[in-house]
């Protein structure tokens, strides 16, 4: 049924407003992270708590999370409480979206005295202290400041004794810092254009609008449920895992009357590094996976989310319990819509992707006095860095695989200009890996070879390993070859592991090979002009 | 005698816009032929003879000849530019490939991402390496070059792109293999990045510099023809280029650099409605033109478009930012959006109504065009509601079809009355570029409430005064010569030029002395560029800005400087300033980065003239009327309609009024006043107070 035109135009607005949101965000942040690879989330929510609406940019892990977090905020601050000119804060893991180098920022938006809605903001920060964003935490504890829901500033005055915690915790004070006010000026921004909004179309609040946005949106994801295959399908995802031990996960998609059920249980338990995943981060990559098969035109909100049900064990990898550690919880997460395609794949083999390189292979650096090489050399001027680097996507029936690209995070890579302007490190390659994507008839997408070292030849680094893949390569579908897996080494030729800390002595580089993507279709079956898109990369 | 002519090739029409001061007497006269693909020259060489010859006037009595094209545009996005090939930093030939290796659409599991310009085969890496701080960390591999140079010779390379990490700080290791390459491969054009966009950031510089070399031979050759063709027709001025950025520039310029003529369709509408706002005196003004595919609107500030330093070329996925390939060259800043006369609207999953990006172009365009398209558009919605006349379509060249109109719309829900739908439409396409102006406006920290709305081509005075109301402007301006704006721009811009270059460093440890060289270096490029398009001893000016942000921030802020030797405090001050006008309060306590410079030199613009003396009357105004339905009233009103051409200068009325020339339609509802201002622009003022309009 088409929507009236009053409920169009001002749902319309609704999500420009959230998009502004996250380009102010853009614009002003401090963090490389936020401002060069867009790794951030805004969206709008109504005071019960329920997304109405979210800007595109950014990562599915943060936006599907936040989704979740809004009711822990309301909860612990209830709305009657709250006052224009309030800002709230958390990086709880648990409460929020995954890891403490998430800070997510919730503003309430006041129109004719009344709060009418949320603006939230989730970003990625470079450093929170602790060990750093690597999988070396045995818990919580060791992985940084742990924010719980804090009110940050009350009429618009910030708390001067949360930020002085807050910047003698972390190794780049003025960033996180000058990041949070970004976040805090973004969204009163935004709360603002919403109370015009609601002023010059005298409306009181977004009540009947919110229920109208979440009604449709559930209805159009029910609608595109209901023209699925029904049946329950069921797949194992091979991890490389962490500290000698590798991750399963067990994954079940059922489709009955109207929703699709995600069960992960028989998931291997949570392990004792960090790369264990809370459960609204688990709900957020398997949601995705689920709605870019089954209905990616519609707005993801609450209504549309409502019907995609994501369950795992307490306990388990994919719903660990505080005070695991979590702060690379990325490298398992990620893989999630894998793991679904696989089980969707069954039902659906032409609607569905081969299995990608998936994670990001997020290079985090450091440099100075805390880094010393077997030799004795040690580092002079303190830096902590980070880049992100793709491998290939899975082939998709009918299209090759993407080379070197995001899927299913969102972010963007950071140019090797900046990168290198910013710290003092030389990326020495970053360029395609040929026949690293897997054969079939539609090709896996190639990885990378990057080769990054110190700028002082005298100098080691550290590396904050996190890299997946390795021994366990992207699968093909429907006949198609696996990607090639992944590497980690040294340029004297030594293998370092895929996960945790470690140096990079004086004068070597880091070596990585980034995985393909899986092949999808019998190699055999490929086309004649299928060379001409290998373009010198078969 | 000064006689103007501008010419602008578009994808369908190629427009001339000729201006002659005859002593008291302002002689304006326009053209509109279909362009000629094949040889876009053709169609200037017909045109010109018939608009002079309109005229009464010859060849040699031109003495402002200014021309800009799409042909740049066209060629990168059918990829019918020069077999081209991309030598750069070892290790790094794939940036080309990869960008910012993300998909523009989160959850589009059979994204396609463009095909670079040069395929793999053809990006040649050389070893060599500079450091972020302009530093040699590895002298340039000659030996590799010679053996490039003859790989490109043997696979007849036609255009040499050449793109170093940082060479936007140091750019010797790229002059030195140009100097390699002209030896080797003699007659080749090579491109610099470290000239064409000496900018960080690889992938936009790189980028930018492989579309010069793509386009580069394209270019040259087509203005060759043209020049020589119009040497035998006995022209004697100096044709000028115009550039994306507003500014002109001289063919030889063009020639080096034709990546800076993509936008320059799009910066002569701006330029158009500059001067526009610069003759009636507004401070500030937002220019919004529409066509069958899309509508652009422009921030105009104190008669001047802004400027922006990146854009993106061939949006490949609905229009979605980051789906395109980017620019980064001085251009007119300009937010595009999908939404024209063609453009279709559907019904979504969740029952919205959503109206474009696609459009069904000229062909088979609309559905009441009757060219066999079915699908309802924004012109069907028009028609439908009396805003177009099913006669008198392009000046009565055209019948439109109502009943196919009407079917077309009932398509997306019978339920509904075609009418109802119709409104459903504009409201929607109305809403989007409402959305789309103040997101960019707000982007820019500039308000929308005080400026006057600008509204030329075909589409935009249908739609101008709803679009007022939604972005409570209070006055809109529909400009005589309205459809083709863009060539009447090209006769009023000024030849400019700006020269860039990164300049990384905190400005507390600069070294102003040679900061200050650098500007003056910058300077003395800029003028070499400028001089040659302008009279002789003509006065210049000069104008310096810089690129400054806090430490450790994304987004650098533009900051005009004073033309004086730079100091630490000075810069500062004028970053806090520019940062506290953008984004509110300063951050204490964090250290100023300059990122890069650049000087602007240009000629002094033209006094605003006076308005031309009032021409003469053919015909008094039509009395006639239509059925018009408008969005905020339940039954359809007879609405007079009155012919352009028949309204002479200081010609008042009230609205609702549909007032129809040609190539347009001014659609003035109940309660707008109409004031005929003494250049024939329609001035039109919406009342003051409008209860119940929806802010979407």
């Amino acid at each position: 049924m088409i929507a009236d035109l009053a409920t169009q135009l001002t749902w319309d607005r609704l999500i420009a407003l959230a998009e502004e949101q996250a380009q102010a965000l853009l614009r002003s942040a401090f963090s490389t992270t936020v401002r060069e690879a867009g790794d951030l989330s805004a969206g709008i929510f109504d005071p019960r708590g329920r997304m109405l609406a979210q800007a595109v940019t950014g990562t599915p892990g943060h936006v599907n999370s936040m989704a979740e977090s809004i009711r822990h905020f309301i909860a612990a601050h209830p709305i009657e409480a709250m006052r224009a000119g309030d800002h709230y804060i958390s990086n709880d893991p648990w409460l929020t979206s995954g890891h403490l180098h998430d800070i997510t920022v919730v503003t309430p938006a006041f129109h004719q005295g009344r709060c009418v809605a949320l603006f939230a903001c989730a970003c990625h920060q470079v450093d929170i202290g602790g060990l750093g964003q690597g999988p070396d935490g045995r818990s919580i504890f060791e992985e940084g400041i742990r924010l719980p829901i804090l009110r940050l500033a009350r009429d618009g005055a910030f708390d001067p004794t949360l930020l002085a915690i807050l910047r003698a915790n972390v190794r780049r004070p003025f960033e996180v810092e000058g990041d949070i006010r970004s976040y805090c000026a973004a969204n009163a921004a935004s709360a603002r254009a919403l109370a015009a909004m609601l002023a010059q179309q005298g409306m009181a609040d977004l009540e009947a609008l919110g229920e109208e946005i979440l009604t449709r949106s559930h209805r159009a994801t029910l609608a595109a449920i209901a023209a699925l295959p029904r049946g329950s399908w069921s797949s194992r995802l091979r991890l490389d895992g962490v500290a000698g031990r590798a991750i399963e996960l067990a994954c079940r998609v059922s489709i009955v009357a109207d929703e699709v059920l995600v069960d992960f249980a028989g998931t291997s338990a949570a392990v004792p590094r960090g790369v264990n995943v809370v459960l609204p981060y688990t709900r957020a990559y398997a949601a995705f996976g689920v709605k870019t098969v089954v209905a990616p035109d519609v707005p993801n909100n609450a209504g549309s989310l409502a019907p995609i049900r994501v369950e795992a064990p307490a306990g388990s990898v994919l719903n660990a319990q505080d005070p695991a550690p979590v702060a690379a919880r990325h490298v398992v997460g990620q893989f999630l819509p894998d793991a679904v395609f696989a089980c969707l794949a069954q039902a659906m083999p032409q609607r569905v992707p081969a299995a990608g390189s998936s994670v990001l292979w997020t290079v985090q650096l450091r440099g100075g006095p805390e880094v010393v090489d077997a030799e004795g050399h040690q580092g002079r001027t303190s830096f902590e860095t980070v880049f992100f680097n793709s491998g290939g996507t899975g082939a998709r029936p009918g299209m090759d695989g993407l080379d070197g690209t995001a899927f299913p995070a969102g972010v963007k890579a950071v140019p090797i200009e900046v990168v290198e302007a910013n710290a003092p490190i030389i990326v020495w390659r970053k360029e395609l890996r040929p026949g690293s994507g897997g054969l079939g008839e539609f090709r896996g997408g190639h990885g990378q070879v990057v080769e990054v070292a110190a700028l002082a030849t005298d100098e080691p680094i550290a590396v904050l390993a996190m890299f997946e893949r390795c021994d366990n390569p992207a699968d093909g579908a429907a006949g198609g070859q696996a990607g090639a897996a992944g590497a980690v080494r040294l340029s004297s030729g030594a293998t370092l592991a895929g996960k945790g800390l470690q140096t990079v002595p004086a004068g070597q580089r880091l070596v990585l090979e980034l995985p393909g993507g899986g092949g999808w279709g019998n190699p055999a079956a490929r086309q004649a002009g299928g060379a001409e898109a290998d373009d010198g990369l078969d | 005698m000064s006689l103007s002519i501008g010419i602008d090739i578009g994808g369908t029409f190629t427009d001339f816009a000729l201006e002659w001061q005859r002593g008291e007497t302002l002689l304006r006269h326009t053209l509109k032929l279909p362009t000629t693909p094949h040889a876009p020259e053709q169609a200037v060489l017909d045109g010109l003879p018939q608009l002079l010859g309109g005229v009464g006037a010859l060849p040699r009595d031109v003495t402002r000849l200014v021309h800009g094209t799409t042909l740049a545009t066209n060629a990168l996005i059918e990829r019918r530019g020069a077999r081209t090939a991309f030598l750069t930093t070892d290790g790094f030939r794939d940036v080309l490939a990869t960008g910012n290796e993300s998909r523009a659409a989160q959850y589009e599991l059979f994204y396609r991402k463009p095909a670079p310009l040069v395929p793999r085969r053809w990006r040649l890496p050389v070893g060599g390496r500079i450091g972020a701080a302009g530093q040699e960390l590895a002298p340039l591999d000659e030996a590799a070059i010679t053996r490039h140079a003859a790989e490109m010779a043997a696979g007849g390379i036609e255009s040499i792109a050449v793109g170093y990490l940082h060479a936007y700080a140091a750019p010797a290791q790229e002059r030195r293999t140009r100097d390699l390459l002209g030896a080797l491969l003699p007659g080749v054009p090579v491109s610099l990045s470290s000239e064409v966009s000496p900018e960080i950031r690889e992938y936009e510089r790189f980028c930018t510099t492989v579309a010069n070399a793509y386009v580069q031979p394209i270019v040259s050759a087509y203005l060759k023809r043209l020049e020589a063709g119009l040497r035998a027709q006995g022209f004697t001025v100096a044709m000028l280029l115009m550039l994306s950025s507003g500014g002109l520039a001289t063919v030889e310029t063009t020639m080096r650099f034709p990546v800076r003529l993509l936008e320059s369709g799009p910066a002569g509408g701006a330029v158009f409605a500059a001067r526009i706002a610069r003759d009636a005196a507004l401070p500030c003004a937002l220019a919004f033109d529409m066509g069958g595919t899309t509508a652009k609107l422009c921030l105009l500030e104190d008669g001047v478009p802004r400027t922006d330093r990146v854009f993106e070329v061939d949006r490949s996925y609905r229009f979605a930012k980051g789906s395109g390939m980017p620019v980064r060259v001085p251009v007119v800043e300009l937010v595009e959006i999908g939404a024209g006369g063609g453009s279709i609207a559907r019904v979504d999953a969740t029952g919205r109504l959503a109206v474009g990006p696609k459009s069904a172009g000229s062909e088979p365009g609309p559905a009441c065009f009757g060219l066999g398209g079915n699908a309802p558009t924004v012109s069907d919605a028009n028609l439908v509601l009396g805003r177009l006349a099913a006669a008198g379509f392009a000046g009565g060249r055209m019948m439109l079809d109502a009943g196919a109109a009407e079917a077309a719309l009932l398509s997306l829900a019978p339920e509904r009355a075609a009418e109802d739908l119709a409104i459903a439409v504009t409201e929607v396409v109305e809403a989007g570029m409402a959305a789309a102006a103040r997101v960019h406006a707000a982007e820019r920290g500039a308000g929308l409430e005080d400026r006057v709305l600008v509204a030329f081509g075909g589409g935009a005075p249908l739609h101008a005064l709803r679009l007022a109301r939604r972005l409570g402007v209070a006055r809109v301006i529909i400009p005589q010569g309205a459809g083709v704006g863009s060539a009447f721009g090209f006769l009023w811009a000024n030849p400019s030029y700006e020269a860039v270059r990164g300049y990384p460093g905190s400005v507390a440890a600069l070294d102003m002395a040679a900061l200050e060289a650098a500007f003056l270096a910058l300077t003395a490029e800029a003028k070499r560029v400028v001089t040659p398009a302008l009279p002789a001893a003509a006065p210049l000016q000069i104008r310096r800005s810089a690129q400054l942000r806090y430490r450790g921030q994304g987004q650098e802020v533009t900051v005009p400087l004073p033309v004086v030797a730079p100091g630490a405090a000075m810069l500062e001050a004028a970053f806090l300033d520019a940062y506290s006008a953008q984004y509110g309060a300063p951050i204490p306590g964090v250290a100023v980065d300059l990122v890069a410079i650049a000087v602007t030199v240009s000629g002094l613009p033209e006094a605003s003239r006076p308005p031309p003396s009032a021409t003469s009357v053919d015909t008094l105004p039509g009395t006639t009327t239509r059925s018009l339905r408008d969005p905020d009233d339940h039954a359809p009103i007879a609405c007079r309609v009155l012919r352009r051409d028949a309204l002479m200068p200081d010609a008042v009325a009230s609205g609702p009024l549909l007032v129809v020339e040609d190539a347009t339609t001014t659609v003035i509802p109940a309660g707008c006043t109409l004031h005929v201002d003494p250049r024939g622009h329609l001035v039109i003022d919406l009342p003051a107070a409008l209860p119940g309009m929806l802010a979407a």
